[in-house]
């Protein structure tokens, strides 16, 4: 097959984007137009990428697709492929996206066009970061999806918007530029920026742990993990809805995915040595952050808590490096892409129609808007992890994993489970139950068909997946394998050669 | 004689220098002409420039002007630089009133000296490049002679600049003394690594050269001069003379004093680090928008200098990258400096800019692409230039340099980001005169289109760069 089905995936919403930025008109109709394309061109590429995993051959652990051109000459190439892993995660994003396309011409009045310019543009530097083979094209993605960002984030946030998405860059640029010294000397230690090519070359065991700490930077920053996780709230809480669920939904996953890729991949000596920090961070993210998000008063900001803490459980589940805690921790990425987007659109939904994200304005919201309520249940029973939803498969796979690896981490760790149950049936009771306080919330009204067109789509795949996972595992099951089989035999290379 | 051929540029810039005065001189109120046949001839000058091999290399005059790839590379990137600027800052002129025939015809000088110091390989004909650029340089700095603020700048200028001209100058002596050559290559044989006055020599040229780029701590002047000169000299300031001033840099280190690295470099890095440093730090409080980009230029000549400071020669090809992608990215920014003007004023602070996108979507957009890339945030050719430059500069291992000067761009990406904050997310103000000339808007959406779309296909400019082996 040589047709780049990737460059596809990854370009179209940039064609799209461009499409999109000529139409120059501003009436009525022009604006219309601008909806059509957005929402074709997302959508296309959703069915681009489910094709994509038609295509997907399951029974090779090799990174397939494979597209190979010439770049910077003399240093390195343009080079695109996948794997088990990377495929589900564009899948998240191209199914991601147009939901947020459509959340946007349902709830945001002003210069709509912008917005869907900067979520096309989005959407290509996310699709890229996965579908990236060559460190320094990993980088560029990864890097310029802060353009767009910050520009949602500041344009259409809340009332302390600057301040968030001025945090947000800087602290994320600051994590990242150590990853591109890295990157750099990566390429002068071992002549090459190729992913497929660095993985059989064994790095040297003394560089490791200075890259491996260098790449550890740029991740924790992003994903976040404590004590560097204080960005995200703020961000989440300002950026408007679509914003929200981006960030919370594929943003954070691609340092779930870098760790997963590079850091275990490359340095498999630095990432058995650094085993107990990661355990120690996420145990403190895991316990602190419910902590914290157990007294949050405003909506969003006790979801931005909850995902810190969800990811704990993801890096706890990537670093046991069983079988089951990786596959957990990407099951686990894959379903907190959807709860957490869908959450913040349930959120979005009332914000829409209030302007208000306290908790303390809400209560009794059952009585009025009961589709509402229904959906907003299954997400917060989804969050908590309750079986029959895809947050439970991932999730008692990671505490799998962690038992093998360390008792003492995996009953820490299986109090966060408790503790999300705390906070979010919490939320779900002053929110929902007991009288209504609040006279503004009369003239709320139920959903619209756009939005429950959106979150019964999320809802649906929540509980498909909770209940029959097993397209999932398919796709991950060799890669998975492969990358384990390729860890310890690097790191008993390693070790013999230290023997030695 | 035939090599005479190698100079016609040269020879033909200096002879139209000339008829343009007298024509000037004649004609009464002749600006518009001399001034578009003042750009015709710097395009005609850089066709010339082609009237001999690209991979020409040859030497003339008792080996004291050199005609390499490096030197034709540099000449047409001044003589393109200096073409757009002229082209985008004509309307300006006119409406400050600056309109006088020798304008052009200094600008012209000016780009002859800077051809002659890029050319030269002996200090004889180094420092005549140098005053011949100079001297344009004093009179166009402080050409708006109504202007408080433009005559101060340039008495400021001039001191500060004969100063440096001085001890460079003694330099010089020092090298000739303890040399016995003003040649490039005969000092290169001649001169001894242990030899203290020759050391001296060495730091007092090096001072001068560093005050040509505006590198900290021979900075002072730039701010002053960028803010006080009219816009349009301080375009021409931010853009064209740094080219020659690399130029002259990558010379002297990388022939005459070769030998002499371990002495040199110490101070290369710390002159970068300096430069870096400051340039971020002093940035983020001001409020005028020529200012700040003066500031932004000791930054970015910060990361021009750490690619030299690496010895190599994949650093002199970054540090050229460098410079091609921050003058083109100069180029936008003041294209648009030119646009912010009100009923024939024109605005240059910062908080001018307030909401400039509900009412100029396209100008901000181009901004927007601008700023990002100055901050060196991929896949804009901003990112691109920094990352060549830190390729070399961790080849090398010198791994604080690249760790303090990456550090240094997130903190200059705030002040970057506070243009932009002022532009997307604050209200607006008055709307802008939107500018029908054509060369202004040219300027502006070239060079952004070259920067948005540059990482397509980056190994043009590598390619280019490749063939400069001064080594």
């Amino acid at each position: 097959m040589n047709f780049p089905i990737l460059s596809a995936v990854t370009f179209l919403p940039l064609i799209g984007s461009i499409f999109i930025l000529l139409i120059r008109d501003s009436s009525e109709k022009a604006i219309n137009n601008t909806k059509y394309v957005a929402i074709f061109t997302s959508f296309a590429n959703f069915f681009l990428a489910i094709f994509l995993w038609f295509c997907f051959d399951t029974s090779t652990a090799d990174f397939q697709f494979i597209e190979n051109k010439q770049w910077v000459r003399g240093y390195f190439n343009f080079r695109f492929g996948i794997d088990g892993i990377s495929i589900l995660f564009i899948l998240l994003t191209t199914f991601i996206t147009p939901l947020c396309i459509l959340s946007v011409i349902n709830s945001v009045k002003e210069r709509v066009k912008e917005f869907l310019i900067a979520l096309l543009v989005m959407e290509t530097l996310m699709i890229g970061v996965f579908c990236s083979l060559d460190l320094v094209l990993f980088y560029l993605f990864f890097e310029g999806g802060l353009i767009p960002m910050f520009l949602i984030i500041g344009i259409w946030g809340g009332p302390r918007r600057v301040y968030s998405a001025f945090k947000f860059f800087l602290f994320t640029l600051l994590g990242s530029v150590l990853l591109l010294i890295a990157v750099i000397s990566i390429y002068w230690i071992t002549g090459t920026t190729d992913i497929t090519q660095l993985l059989e070359i064994k790095i040297p065991k003394e560089y490791q742990y200075l890259l491996w700490l260098a790449f550890f930077s740029s991740f924790a920053v992003k994903l976040p993990m404590w004590p560097v996780h204080t960005w995200l709230p703020d961000a989440h809480v300002e950026a408007p809805t679509a914003g929200s669920v981006i960030l919370a939904a594929i943003l954070l996953k691609m340092a779930g995915y870098g760790f997963i890729r590079f850091s275990i991949g490359l340095f498999p000596v630095a990432s058995d040595f650094f085993t107990p920090l990661i355990f120690l961070l996420s145990i403190i993210a895991i316990v602190y952050t419910s902590l914290v998000a157990l007294m949050q008063e405003d909506i969003k900001k006790l979801i931005a808590y909850s995902s810190v803490a969800h990811m704990g459980f993801v890096t706890v589940g990537i670093f046991t490096l069983t079988k089951q805690g990786l596959e957990g921790s990407i099951i686990q990425m894959i379903s907190h892409g959807l709860i957490s987007a869908a959450l913040f659109l349930c959120v979005g939904v009332v914000y829409d129609r209030i302007h208000s994200r306290m908790i303390s304005s809400y209560g009794g919201l059952a009585h009025i808007t009961p589709k509402y309520a229904v959906m907003f249940m299954i997400f917060t029973l989804a969050a908590v992890g309750l079986p029959g939803t895809s947050g439970f498969v991932g999730e008692i796979l990671i505490l799998m994993g962690a038992f093998q690896k360390n008792i003492l981490v995996a009953v820490l760790a299986s109090s966060g489970v408790i503790f999300s149950a705390a906070y979010m049936l919490w939320l779900y009771k002053r929110v929902f139950f007991g009288k209504i306080n609040n006279n503004e919330l009369k003239k709320i009204y139920d959903l619209n068909k756009t939005e429950i067109f959106i979150l019964s789509s999320l809802a649906f795949l929540t509980l498909f997946f909770g209940f029959y996972p097993d397209p999932l595992f398919r796709t991950i099951d060799i890669s998975v394998s492969e990358l384990i089989k390729n860890y310890e035999m690097n790191l008993a290379f390693y070790l013999t050669e230290a023997a030695k | 004689m035939d090599q005479l051929n190698l100079i016609i540029p040269e020879l033909f810039l200096t002879t139209s220098i000339m008829i343009l005065l007298m024509l000037g001189v004649f004609y009464k109120n002749s600006f518009n002409l001399i001034f578009k046949l003042s750009t015709i001839v710097l395009l005609a000058t850089f066709i010339l420039l082609f009237n001999h091999s690209v991979d020409t290399s040859a030497t003339l005059f008792n080996n004291s002007y050199t005609i390499d790839y490096l030197s034709l590379f540099m000449k047409a990137l001044t003589l393109v630089a200096c073409i757009f600027v002229m082209l985008s800052s004509f309307d300006y002129i006119k409406l400050i009133g600056i309109n006088k025939i020798e304008y052009p015809i200094l600008i012209l000088s000016a780009t002859l000296g800077m051809m002659i110091m890029i050319s030269s390989y002996d200090l004889i004909v180094f420092y005549m490049g140098l005053e011949l650029q100079s001297l344009s340089l004093y009179v166009l700095v402080s050409f708006n002679r109504d202007s408080y603020r433009s005559t101060e700048a340039g008495l400021k200028y001039f001191v500060l600049s004969a100063l440096s001209s001085g001890l460079l100058l003694y330099g010089c002596s020092l090298i000739y003394g303890f040399s016995n050559s003003t040649n490039f290559d005969l000092i290169s044989q001649n001169i001894d690594q242990f030899n203290t006055g020759s050391i001296f020599g060495i730091v007092f040229i090096l001072v001068g050269l560093a005050f040509k780029v505006s590198a900290v701590p021979f900075h002072m002047w730039a701010p002053d001069v960028y803010e006080g000169s009219p816009t349009s000299v301080t375009a021409f300031f931010a853009i064209v003379p740094k080219v020659a001033a690399l130029t002259v840099f990558i010379r002297f280190l990388y022939v005459p004093f070769i030998n002499l690295v371990d002495q040199w470099q110490m101070i290369i890095i710390f002159i970068s680090l300096a430069s870096m440093i400051l340039g971020a730090v002093a940035a983020i409080g001001q409020t005028n928008l020529k200012r700040l980009m003066a500031y932004s230029a000791i930054g970015h000549m910060g990361y021009a200098l750490a690619g030299l400071a690496t010895g190599s020669n994949e650093g002199i090809q970054s540090a050229v990258i460098y410079l091609s992608i921050y003058l083109l990215m100069n180029l936008g920014i003041f294209s648009c400096i030119f646009m912010m003007k009100r009923k024939d004023i024109f605005y240059e602070d910062i908080q001018d800019l307030s909401g400039l996108s509900k009412n100029h979507p396209i100008i901000s957009v181009c901004l927007l692409v601008l700023l990002f890339s100055l901050a060196g945030i991929p896949p804009l050719a901003g990112f691109f230039a920094k990352f060549y430059v830190f390729m070399a500069v961790i080849k090398v291992e010198m791994y604080t340099l690249a760790i303090i000067g990456l550090i240094t761009t997130v903190i200059s990406a705030f002040y970057y980001l506070r243009i932009i904050k002022i532009i997307y997310f604050d209200d607006p103000k008055e709307i802008f005169e939107i500018d029908k000339n054509l060369g202004l808007k040219v300027s502006l959406f070239l060079s952004t289109i070259i920067i948005l779309i540059y990482f397509i296909y980056p190994s043009l400019l590598i390619d280019m760069v490749s063939n400069i082996n001064v080594i």
